[in-house]
């Protein structure tokens, strides 16, 4: 092997001797860093929130989060249970309006306008963000008539445009070719997977801006839970995402930005870290998020 | 601690990274010394040694890989392992230059044409001493000492230097010994480039401690290609 390659490396060795190199660091990224397109400042913003806290009474559940949440991202609440993850997320479509006691402070900006103004109309912000649960929850009715009931809601009445709708909208949700035979079968029939996208079909049907997860694939087999993640990623293109998970992977694999929350002294949930997806688990800024996204606590 | 498994997992394989950097050591000490004693045993031992090396390195990759698979490391955890995948690839090639300068005490067996053993021994102690606390450094992520070993290569090019210069103005005076001589070089030439490659684990040592991935110095990017020997 070496006998053909002194000459060639006495050549090269005169060589070194005649340019010397620059000694000094020639490149450096952080892993993490991400192209502009992970910049949180140049993207379009579909929701803002403003110094958000959230009580129970006099329990403070959320404390005075402040977050961007980017137009056709997936946006991933993380943090450990009791953290107010789930809390933040209902308080985007006025979910916690239902639960007496409940108020808020700061504000909720869909496109700019605060959807906690005394002039909102709740029924119109929770067609325009529309919410999935962890359990799939079909109402007990057809297929077909789970997807239209949001827009009969809404005063659709005619059958074709209702067809129309209900089809674009199972397609959309990755569940037509399971469910074009059984449409006026009970949406309780399908298996749980079919149930969830069947959901996300109902969600979408009412044209909404935002869809809102909420553990959407906790209750699935890993198959089932691969499909919505695939989904998601299709459904980004259309609306924004925002989904909160205990599973970090899932989190790691389906969202482009992550918010990490945990609680405070007060037992209330802030905002620790946020920032692109990719950063948040190659090399996070903050000892808590470390410890979080490793394993180490929580 | 929820993570005892992967933590106890990633000890180990830093044990067995360590286990491996004293193989690498040896080797380098071992052919070095052989080189000095013409002692071809000890070369033909060093030689094939290497496969124990080569053994140790694959060990390690497969079982970062089943930590890859099976514990999903994140964060930290994900940089030390990807660091070690790195480090170990270093450290193999080391023990190829090793193999390398015993090839060459094979070849020229007990020939008493003058080697610059003074040099080649600091050389070699130099790179050695540089390997152990770089490998030490990547253990504890000691950054300041990740930044200050690779400055101690100018000492290594140094001599590399005064052996070329010596070895040059022996082959002019004497073309007898041109091929001798041209060994000689691919022995200085294996030294200096594991002192390079030493910079290379200083550099992962940064990226585990801080998530940079950075540089420190490509001053002998375009020997790459003549790593082989």
């Amino acid at each position: 092997m070496f006998q053909s390659k002194p000459a060639e490396l006495l050549t090269m060795t005169q060589e070194k001797q005649k340019t010397p190199l620059p000694r000094t660091t020639l490149t450096s990224i952080n892993v993490g860093e991400t192209d502009g397109s992970q910049d949180l400042t140049k993207l379009p913003i579909k929701l803002t929130v403003d110094d958000l806290s959230i009580y129970y009474g006099k329990f403070k559940a959320v404390s005075e989060i402040t977050m961007h949440i980017p137009k056709n991202r997936i946006t991933a609440l993380i943090g450990p249970s009791g953290c107010g993850k789930s809390t933040l997320l209902r308080s985007f479509n006025r979910m916690n309006d239902l639960i007496s006691g409940s108020w808020v402070e700061g504000r909720v900006l869909l496109d700019g306008k605060n959807i906690y103004d005394p002039d909102i109309d709740v029924v119109d912000i929770r067609q325009r963000i529309g919410m999935v649960f962890q359990r799939p929850n079909p109402f007990p009715m057809s297929v077909f008539d789970n997807v239209a009931y949001g827009p009969r809601l809404y005063g659709i009445r005619k059958k074709s445009v209702l067809d129309e709708i209900v089809e674009l909208s199972l397609r959309r949700a990755a569940v037509w070719e399971d469910v074009k035979d059984k449409l006026h079968q009970s949406g309780l029939e399908l298996s749980g997977g079919q149930q969830q996208r069947l959901c996300i079909a109902r969600a979408i049907a009412v044209e909404p801006a935002v869809i809102l997860m909420d553990e959407p694939a906790s209750a699935l087999d890993p198959i089932s839970t691969l499909k919505i993640e695939e989904l998601m990623q299709e459904l980004k293109s259309d609306y924004t995402i925002v989904i909160v998970t205990h599973n970090m992977q899932e989190a790691a694999r389906v969202s482009d930005f992550t918010a990490f929350l945990m609680i405070n002294d007060e037992r209330s949930g802030t905002l620790v870290e946020y920032g692109p997806t990719e950063q948040i688990f190659t090399n996070p800024q903050k000892r808590q998020t470390e410890e979080y996204v490793t394993g180490r606590f929580g | 601690m929820p993570r005892q498994t992967l933590d106890r997992e990633i000890h180990h394989l830093q044990d067995e990274v360590l286990l491996l950097g004293s193989m690498v050591e040896q080797a380098l000490l071992n052919a070095i010394d052989a080189l000095k004693r013409r002692d071809v045993e000890s070369a033909k031992h060093v030689y094939l040694n290497d496969d124990l090396i080569n053994e140790k390195r694959y060990a390690i990759e497969n079982r970062v890989l089943i930590l890859f698979a099976t514990q999903q490391p994140i964060a930290h955890d994900l940089r030390l392992l990807a660091a070690i995948l790195e480090v170990i690839t270093e450290l193999e090639r080391m023990g190829d230059y090793a193999k390398g300068i015993a090839k060459i005490v094979m070849r020229i067996g007990q020939s008493d044409i003058p080697i610059p053993g003074r040099e080649i021994s600091r050389m070699g102690d130099q790179s050695v001493s540089m390997l152990h606390r770089a490998l030490s450094a990547f253990i504890t992520e000691d950054v300041p000492m990740a930044y200050r070993i690779p400055k101690e290569d100018d000492l290594v090019d140094d001599l590399y230097n005064q052996v070329y210069h010596k070895m040059m103005a022996a082959m002019i005076a004497d073309p007898e010994i041109i091929d001798h001589s041209n060994c000689i070089m691919w022995v200085v030439h294996n030294i200096e480039r594991t002192a390079d490659r030493v910079t290379n684990i200083c550099e992962r040592t940064i990226f585990i401690a801080t998530g940079e991935l950075l540089e420190i110095d490509a001053s002998d990017d375009e020997w790459d290609d003549e790593d082989e020997l």
